[in-house]
């Protein structure tokens, strides 16, 4: 971590704690942080692995279904539930993970999606899910028997200590030996697999881990809002998660964070504003952000910065060259 | 009366030529997204957007232009192929050369906006199309009736599909597009004007999908979302199928639909997931698909 970054990580940390005395609704920062959360666990799979997934709604859904109906019908405690709700997740991700890598690129997008969608049928037909409805009134509970969630500011900061972890998780894995496997194979499969790795191993694994913190986001966000709809698992969700983090940028750490909250704003703010024009919105930001700035707004301006730096050394060089023929 | 699996014979091939029905729209839409892919390498999820605007051309011609059912199969297609020339101009032509995941995003990001834009114009609830007099009532074939609007469209969309399938395959012209699609620099070189071949075959496919959304108009409910589900069903279709070939595209269209027709008489339920689940057996058993070569 360079030093300015860990600056810049603190101040956010420092913001993020002081946020909700500062009169903004807990709940609205709760949601942020759990897509921000989602966001950056889907762009461990886009951004390191290069791997489009269009149905990562059916981790993150159903693993709220999970932890819902863990709470609502078997009594279970918040830490269990949330932890049950990813576990079940990280398992759907193998299995759907499996399948996918079998076929590259635009296949894995149709596969995924088609699978995300085979989830969102289950959800609405299922006995357990509560079918349109989905489950309501979901208590959050008391964690490990010493904190009552019940309480927003509580809420909060468990949220947000999960969500710091689960970003420096992430940090730790891309840093990893295994984090630089997924990315050379990224740039170069047929290199990668002559270098001797079992390429297949990495990419489920990377998938599975994705899978696994969505759903962790999923079953906390559950907890949250206090139900779990369908509206979590559609396809709609996956192409959410897709544009906070095409919009923040892919592959880049913090990009994930600032999409998500620029399209959880948006929905939040413009929906009073324009109505129902907010999924017509989010297209035309979709297709802006493809056409004209695919690095995202964290990677534009990472790559402003480095052009700068080349350009100022490349300018000290000159004027060192100049001083030279002079002499 | 005789039974089939503890189903009375006319009931079960009700449901059967239900399927084909769908089975059609599967055809159609999955054979216009292998013709787009195989010569612009993009995966156009606007297609299901582009069906829908198929039907809501038909049901507004009608509506406000007294344009009838005949004359709404060449108006609607020709109007969203027109365009879909502008998209492929304005849009994804600055794409080519990209990965092609950016083309997916990109339309993906097109069928949010057809989709919400005919929400709030139109609303969440559906709006019915009249079955055409002359193709309305049924043929009594003795052991079913077939109401002849289904047959219609079964017989509308296989034609449609061995023509375009005819066309490409042996065609001068279809020999120029297989052609661009093996080498297009090349056959510019030899003056072909390449860049309106590929926005014509992006209009001609979509053509396809708005075909398909005027010939399901009369028997689904036209609402702005009538796509959105059926682009990812045809996805599905597409990867079972191979993205690879015409006619692979055409006859696990068809297949699938009579499977899903099947499904919905033994075990309702189902209906839904069923190609879901063919297309996770199918990746397990045989990766590349039915009628694809990797």
């Amino acid at each position: 971590m360079g030093r300015s970054a860990g600056i810049l990580y603190l101040l956010l940390a420092l913001a993020a704690l002081c946020l909700p005395w500062l009169g903004i609704y807990p709940v609205f920062l709760m949601k942020l942080l759990c897509f921000a959360m989602f966001a950056c666990a889907y762009n461990l799979l886009l951004g390191y692995g290069r791997m489009l997934s269009f149905g990562h709604a059916a981790f993150f859904g159903f693993a709220a279904y999970v932890t819902s109906w863990l709470v609502t019908a078997h009594g279970a405690g918040p830490a269990a539930a949330i932890l049950s709700g990813a576990a079940v997740a990280a398992l759907l991700g193998a299995v759907f993970g499996g399948l996918a890598i079998r076929r590259h690129g635009i296949y894995f997008a149709m596969i995924t999606l088609a699978l995300g969608q085979l989830v969102y049928f289950v959800c609405l037909e299922a006995p357990f899910t509560g079918g349109e409805n989905g489950l309501q009134g979901v208590p959050r509970g008391t964690l490990l028997g010493l904190l009552p969630l019940r309480s927003d500011l509580v809420m909060y900061y468990l949220v947000l200590a999960v969500f710091v972890a689960v970003f420096l998780f992430i940090r730790r894995v891309v840093h990893s030996p295994f984090g630089h496997v997924l990315r050379a194979i990224r740039e170069n499969e047929t290199r990668a697999i002559s270098l001797g790795y079992d390429i297949n191993r990495y990419k489920l694994l990377a998938f599975v881990l994705s899978a696994a913190l969505s759903g962790l986001a999923g079953s906390l966000n559950a907890l949250v809002l206090g139900f779990a709809t369908l509206s979590d698992v559609q396809q709609s969700a996956s192409g959410e998660v897709i544009l906070m983090t095409l919009l923040g940028g892919t592959g880049t750490f913090f990009g994930p964070v600032v999409g998500a909250a620029i399209v959880i704003t948006l929905q939040e703010y413009l929906s009073d504003l324009v109505g129902g024009w907010v999924t017509a919105i989010i297209g035309v930001i979709f297709v802006a952000c493809v056409l004209s700035f695919r690095r995202g707004i964290v990677g534009e301006l990472e790559a402003l910065r480095v052009r700068r730096a080349v350009s100022r050394a490349a300018g000290a060089r000159a004027a060192g060259t100049d001083r030279l023929t002079t002499r | 009366m005789s039974t089939i699996l503890g189903m009375p014979v006319p009931v079960l091939l009700g449901q059967l030529t239900l399927g084909l029905v769908n089975g059609s729209f599967y055809a159609l839409l999955s054979l216009g997204l292998a013709v787009i892919f195989g010569l612009m390498g993009v995966v156009n999820f606007a297609h299901g957007a582009f069906y829908t605007l198929g039907a809501f051309a038909a049901l507004l011609g009608l509506q406000y232009l007294g344009i009838n059912y005949w004359f709404a199969l060449l108006f609607a297609p020709l109007a969203v192929g027109l365009i879909g020339v502008i998209v492929e101009r304005l849009l994804l032509r600055h794409l080519y050369g990209l990965d092609p995941l950016y083309g997916l995003l990109l339309t993906f990001g097109l069928a949010l906006i057809v989709q919400g834009a005919l929400h709030q114009v139109f609303g969440a609830s559906g709006q019915s199309y009249p079955v055409p007099p002359s193709l309305a009532g049924a043929l009594n074939l003795h052991f079913m009736f077939l109401p002849l609007y289904r047959a219609w469209v079964i017989l509308a969309s296989v034609v449609v599909c061995f023509s375009t399938w005819f066309v490409i395959e042996r065609t001068r012209l279809g020999a120029t597009l297989r052609a661009a699609t093996e080498n297009a620099p090349l056959l510019q070189a030899f003056g072909v004007n390449v860049p309106l071949l590929v926005a014509a075959t992006y209009g001609g496919g979509v053509a396809l999908a708005a075909l398909a959304g005027v010939l399901a108009s009369p028997v689904v409910l036209v609402n702005s979302h009538m796509g959105t589900e059926l682009v990812i069903v045809v996805f599905a279709v597409v990867v079972i199928g191979g993205m690879g070939s015409i006619l692979g595209a055409i006859v696990s269209g068809l297949l699938l639909g009579l499977v899903e027709g099947f499904t919905k008489v033994i075990y309702p339920e189902a209906s839904n997931i069923v190609v879901f689940v063919i297309m996770a057996l199918v990746l397990i058993l045989r990766p590349a698909g039915l009628f694809g070569r990797e």
